[in-house]
């Protein structure tokens, strides 16, 4: 008699009882920004794809993505990537059992939101 | 149900062994794109706004094109990955596997028609 009480089980408290912590919002935020990078990726494909069509396709993907909509999306996915960039070398890094003591992966999420503001900022000097 | 023996019940209800493959593959499309990245926001992206010939010149150069073709195919592979974990983590029962078919469906859609698109621009 392993499950006599299936789907009515207690659950244990999460999102709602715990204080945000630095460590939990910069996990979910790689989550978020690693997601939401596919509406940059899709506009990139499209803007290829009419970049290979014709001109007149070209013009109007290429009017979209540089529109100020588009501005404003490709500059907060720049900001996702890099810090979905950064979040995933800190990954790479706990892989190894190093890093992991509260300390060290605070100073570690201190570095990807920092780190990936001035990358960001850093990218944008480099490619305007 | 209740007829079925706890044994009956957990058959095929567990993991499907394939979670290391899984970490793996999304370590090694992880660092791939570590290395792509920094390219791709320095040959494709400055391209963004310029003029069409400028544009079709610029990829039908081999290096562009490569890294164009690259950052898409790994970074959709990537997306897949990552995005099949998000949504085993919300979606259940039938509409999590429905969700993750499209879901795969539209990377490897986004990632060949991208790759098209370069390969008809570079050749």
């Amino acid at each position: 008699m392993a499950d006599v009480n299936r789907g009515n089980r207690p659950l244990s408290p999460h999102l709602t009882i715990y204080r945000p912590q630095l460590t939990s919002i910069t996990s979910i935020l790689t989550r978020i920004t690693g997601n939401a990078l596919i509406v940059a990726s899709l506009l990139m494909v499209w803007w290829l794809l009419a970049a290979a069509t014709s001109e007149a396709a070209f013009a109007v993907a290429d009017g979209v993505v540089t529109s100020l909509l588009g501005d404003l999306v490709m500059t907060l996915s720049l900001w996702g990537l890099w810090y979905h960039t950064l979040a995933g070398v800190r990954h790479l890094i706990w892989d190894n059992g190093v890093g992991l003591e509260i300390e060290t992966a605070e100073k570690l999420g201190w570095a990807v939101v920092i780190g990936s503001v001035v990358l960001s900022v850093l990218t944008l000097i480099i490619i305007i | 149900m209740r007829f079925l023996t706890d044994r009956k019940r957990a058959t095929g209800m567990g993991s499907a062994h394939k979670g290391t493959e899984h970490f793996w593959n999304m370590k090694l499309s992880s660092v791939a794109l570590l290395l792509l990245i920094p390219f791709f926001l320095l040959t494709v992206i400055p391209m963004l706004g310029e003029p069409y010939a400028d544009v079709t010149a610029h990829f039908a150069r081999p290096f562009p094109a490569l890294v164009a073709a690259l950052t898409l195919v790994v970074g959709f592979v990537h997306f897949k990955d990552g995005c099949q974990v998000l949504i085993e983590d919300y979606v259940h029962g039938t509409a999590q596997k429905v969700t993750i078919i499209l879901m795969t469906c539209l990377c490897y859609a986004a990632a060949a028609t991208g790759v098209f698109a370069i390969a008809r621009l570079a050749l």
